[in-house]
């Protein structure tokens, strides 16, 4: 199989432009009688389902979620970056693309990236234009800080909660297409499958989590906005039900899964404290515009923080990354953060934890304008630690956050299944080998409201007369296939709850193909997930049955996906003998211990096909043709 | 690190038309750094490895962002303390001490199971008008419309409402004003929102009636539960543009 991009031709500036010109389109009268199915309805999928109605289409929009309000987005607390240069400080569409393409150590998909850029300040009109509160300045100007990876102040923000006020814009504006009966929307509803015909993407089967009922949905094309899989590590930032049933599934049935070992580790979250534990909390990069991260020089420095002399502290991201400081990229402040734990110089219980501290800026700014800026993450920390912030300095370690690996896309967003197109973080096209902070928003939004309104007709117009219905004998096979799944995992009437598994497939994934990978530990982490997933099929237990909501049910069908989906993440991060961005191999490392890329091998995207259940998959390698900019040795110093 | 005991009363319904009970368990050997949902999160696996059925709860992001977890703890909707329920760490209960755990009270929101209820009225409210009509593509630039900070800033206080459903819940009335109210006045507050100000919060205010729900009577229950911190002067502002609203379809105004 050959991947084709579908990059259009001319100068990087160019591109979006001319392929908006040349584009397919569908008429107002024609928009009407194709129907769209998306799944999610996080910032990608609301945005989808919205702008889709608007145009005319019929859209049936599903979320697993009670309410499409709740997707994971609404977490986001940081900001959203967008190259507006309302700050006058040299800011440009080519400075946000060449941040980004950078941030990701150069294994990003250049026009990709310089569309988002492209398209980033039309978000922000978008959602200012919805009543998306921004911060502002006194006079009524909207405001920006700024992020790791950029030396320009261009992310937008609304307090630390601007991934809950862009979704909230995006579920407004879907609410009132709903209200216009232009979409039709299914709450508590699981992808379990999807349906092909004749090889193209056509429909969907769902269950109903609260009745149980398994039904399949039928449409012209099928959208998937379900985010990534960093749920795989068990423990995240991500929400508990966040999982990759959806584009696992899609997998299964033909969709390349590109870059799944491309896994984001975010610097700054709270320390995990027991194995009770069910989540990580994210404490915002944006604290690092006003926090110095630091350890004692000393191994084992038992003292109080305020006890350690200024002098007898290590500002390790200052001291080796003089010009981007505490601001360095995320990856690169996790394997810092890690490093001198290594060394014996973290703090905290079981030495897991680096300080972030704000004693210097509350003293050049006042307490009030740090509550002002962080006052809900300072709360957040004081609930979760019962330590206050103000006074003594934060504990912080890095935490799964992010997955910039997903279904591969071409220029349109549609993956290797025809009429399948993939958004948001469920794709893997913009980010490389890491996002920078505040970019994962923009994407989201990038790709529903602007790239796929544009880019769908290059699919439809293949499509007339090509209606499926519910009744063809593919839908009635895909929903007994998923139904027959659903009964497997209930006959199995085992004695170890669900979450046992999950934890440890979670602490498998963490150990070895989390901040630092390698061949021999890669190669074990896969037969221990074997021999974890040969363990699951024989002893989880899932009491109640499948006719109801049976939350045993929801959780064990996504981790038997997850401890299949983990194995595929070693087998890659197995085969890029490379370090870059997030992913590190330590067989490849400099002499200071950055990231070693060998661009005259890797500079691909691998993607994944899937041939069947107990074959190897077949890898398929698209490679990346950098013509704008050059690659280079990232630094930060 | 120590472990706490307790005594729990949860509440157990196979669905809305079941009768349901408080089942007792006593929850031993409990981290007491761990929180409310975690401990929840040990007593149904627990329950799982005896082969029993599990207390069905609802939670998601586990940072009181989402609104997903709904409870009442011990007669308080999202328990003890600010924030949601999933935000509740068990070191602020005493050792020993009994807690009772049952769903929101509130005919609107019919219960699906245990301590899950269906909150779908809420998503009806903001489809009949809680949004600027507006479509992708037509927005001006975004520099073009100034709003003073504390205009802005009052705006994002009552945007932070997180749709959890306390408010109604917590009120002897069941009235979710609170949460109408944070999003009128949210959108009321920006110039972005102003075409349709009336219009909005007379189709609110209608649909919440319609679906059952009680008005305001000044109790501030709400308030004092919210996990957003939303302010009870929202219902101040929800009342004035409602009655803006009606007056002027009564009087036949052509906004």
């Amino acid at each position: 199989m050959i991947l084709d991009a579908k990059i259009p031709e001319g100068p990087i500036e160019k591109k979006w432009t001319s392929f908006k010109n040349n584009a397919k389109l569908i008429s107002p009268a024609n928009k009407r009688k194709f129907k769209v199915i998306v799944v999610g309805t996080g910032l990608a999928g609301s945005s989808a389902s919205a702008t889709l109605a608007e145009l005319g289409y019929q859209v049936e929009t599903f979320c697993f979620h009670d309410s499409a309000r709740r997707a994971h987005s609404i977490a986001a607390q940081g900001g959203i970056n967008a190259a507006k240069n309302y700050q006058n400080d040299g800011d440009s569409v080519w400075r946000l693309f060449y941040d980004t393409i950078k941030g990701g150590d150069f294994r990003a998909r250049e026009a990709n990236v310089y569309r988002l850029a492209e398209v980033s300040g039309n978000i922000i009109d978008e959602c200012v234009s919805q009543g998306v509160p921004f911060a502002r300045e006194y006079g009524g100007e909207l405001t920006n800080r700024s992020f790791g990876g950029a030396q320009v102040s261009r992310t937008f923000y609304a307090k630390g909660q601007t991934g809950q006020q862009l979704l909230l814009g995006a579920y407004s504006a879907l609410s009132a297409q709903i209200g216009l009966g232009r979409v039709t929307m299914h709450e508590s509803s699981e992808m379990l499958d999807l349906v092909l015909v004749d090889g193209h993407a056509k429909g969907i089967v769902t269950r109903d989590l609260i009745t149980g009922e398994i039904k399949t949905h039928a449409a012209d094309t099928v959208l998937l906005c379900t985010g990534g899989y960093s749920n795989v590590y068990y423990l995240s930032t991500n929400a508990r039900g966040s999982n990759v049933t959806a584009t696992w599934r899609a997998y299964k049935r033909g969709a390349a899964f590109a870059n799944p070992c491309y896994t984001q580790i975010h610097p700054t979250c709270i320390p995990v404290a027991g194995d009770y534990q069910s989540k990580l909390t994210l404490m915002s990069e944006s604290l690092r515009n006003d926090g110095r991260v630091w350890v004692p020089k000393q191994k084992g420095d038992a003292r109080l923080p305020q006890d350690i002399p200024e002098e007898e502290r290590d500002y390790y991201l200052e001291r080796k990354y003089p010009s981007y400081g505490n601001l360095a990229p995320r990856d690169i402040a996790s394997r810092s953060a890690k490093e001198v734990c290594d060394e014996g110089r973290g703090v905290g219980p079981g030495g897991l934890g680096v300080y972030l501290d704000f004693s210097a800026s509350i003293d050049r700014l006042g307490e009030k304008t740090i509550r002002e800026r962080y006052g809900n993450l300072f709360e957040m920390y004081h609930n979760i630690t019962g330590e206050s912030a103000y006074e003594r300095p934060m504990r912080i370690y890095p935490a799964v956050h992010y997955t910039m690996g997903g279904l591969w896309v071409d220029y349109n967003l549609m993956s290797t299944i025809p009429g399948l197109h993939v958004l948001g973080e469920a794709n893997f096209s913009d980010h490389g080998a890491n996002r920078l902070g505040a970019s994962a928003l923009m994407q989201g939004l990038s790709d529903g409201y602007f790239v796929i309104p544009n880019t769908l007709g290059e699919y439809l117009s293949t499509q007339f007369g090509k209606k499926v219905s519910t009744d063809m004998p593919e839908f009635k096979k895909t929903e007994t296939e998923a139904r027959a799944h659903v009964e497997k995992l209930l006959a199995v009437k085992g004695n170890v709850p669900v979450d046992e598994f999950h934890r440890q497939l979670g602490l498998i994934i963490w150990d070895e193909c989390g901040m630092a990978r390698s061949e021999a530990g890669l190669k074990k982490a896969i037969a221990d997930i074997r021999a974890l997933r040969e363990r699951f099929w024989k002893e989880v237990a899932i009491p109640g049955t499948g006719a109801e909501l049976n939350q045993s049910l929801e959780r064990a069908g996504r981790v038997a996906d997850f401890l299949e989906f983990g194995e595929l993440m070693c087998i890659d991060a197995l085969t890029r003998e490379e370090s870059c961005g997030g992913h590190f191999r330590i067989e490849h490392q400099t002499p200071e211990g950055e990231a070693l890329r060998h661009d005259d091998k890797f500079a691909e995207v691998y993607a994944w096909m899937f041939q069947g259940q107990n074959n190897d998959p077949e890898l398929v390698r698209e490679p990346l043709h950098y013509e704008a900019v050059h690659l280079a040795t990232r630094s930060y110093k | 690190m120590s472990t706490m005991n307790f005594h729990l009363r949860l509440w157990k319904q196979k669905s809305a038309t079941d009768k349901g009970e408080f089942i007792k368990i006593h929850a031993t050997e409990i981290p007491s750094e761990c929180s409310f949902l975690e401990m929840l999160d040990i007593v149904n696996n627990r329950l799982t490895r005896e082969g029993k059925e599990p207390v069905s709860f609802a939670s998601d992001c586990r940072e009181g962002i989402c609104g997903t977890c709904h409870m009442v703890i011990n007669g308080v909707p999202q328990g003890p303390g600010r924030g949601a329920a999933c935000q509740v760490y068990m070191r602020k209960f005493e050792n020993g001490q009994t807690i009772t755990v049952e769903p929101f009270r509130v005919g609107a929101f019919p219960i699906v199971k245990d301590l899950v209820v269906n909150r779908s009225a809420y998503d009806r409210i903001i489809r009949s008008g809680g949004f600027i009509s507006e479509h992708t593509g037509g927005a001006p630039d975004a520099s073009t419309s100034l709003i003073p900070k504390p205009v802005a800033d009052a705006a994002m206080d009552a945007a932070a409402c997180i749709g959890c459903g306390a408010c109604a819940a917590a009120c002897p009335n069941s009235s979710p004003m609170l949460f109408v109210g944070a999003k009128v006045t949210h959108l009321g507050l920006l110039p972005q929102g102003q075409a349709e100000r009336k219009s909005r919060a007379r189709n609110m205010v209608r649909t919440m009636q319609e679906e059952g729900f009680g008005n305001c009577s000044n109790y501030y229950a709400c308030e004092a539960v919210c996990p957003a911190n939303v302010p009870a002067s929202v219902i101040a502002m929800l009342n004035r543009e409602y009655i803006r609203g009606e007056v002027s379809e009564a009087v036949g105004a052509i906004d």
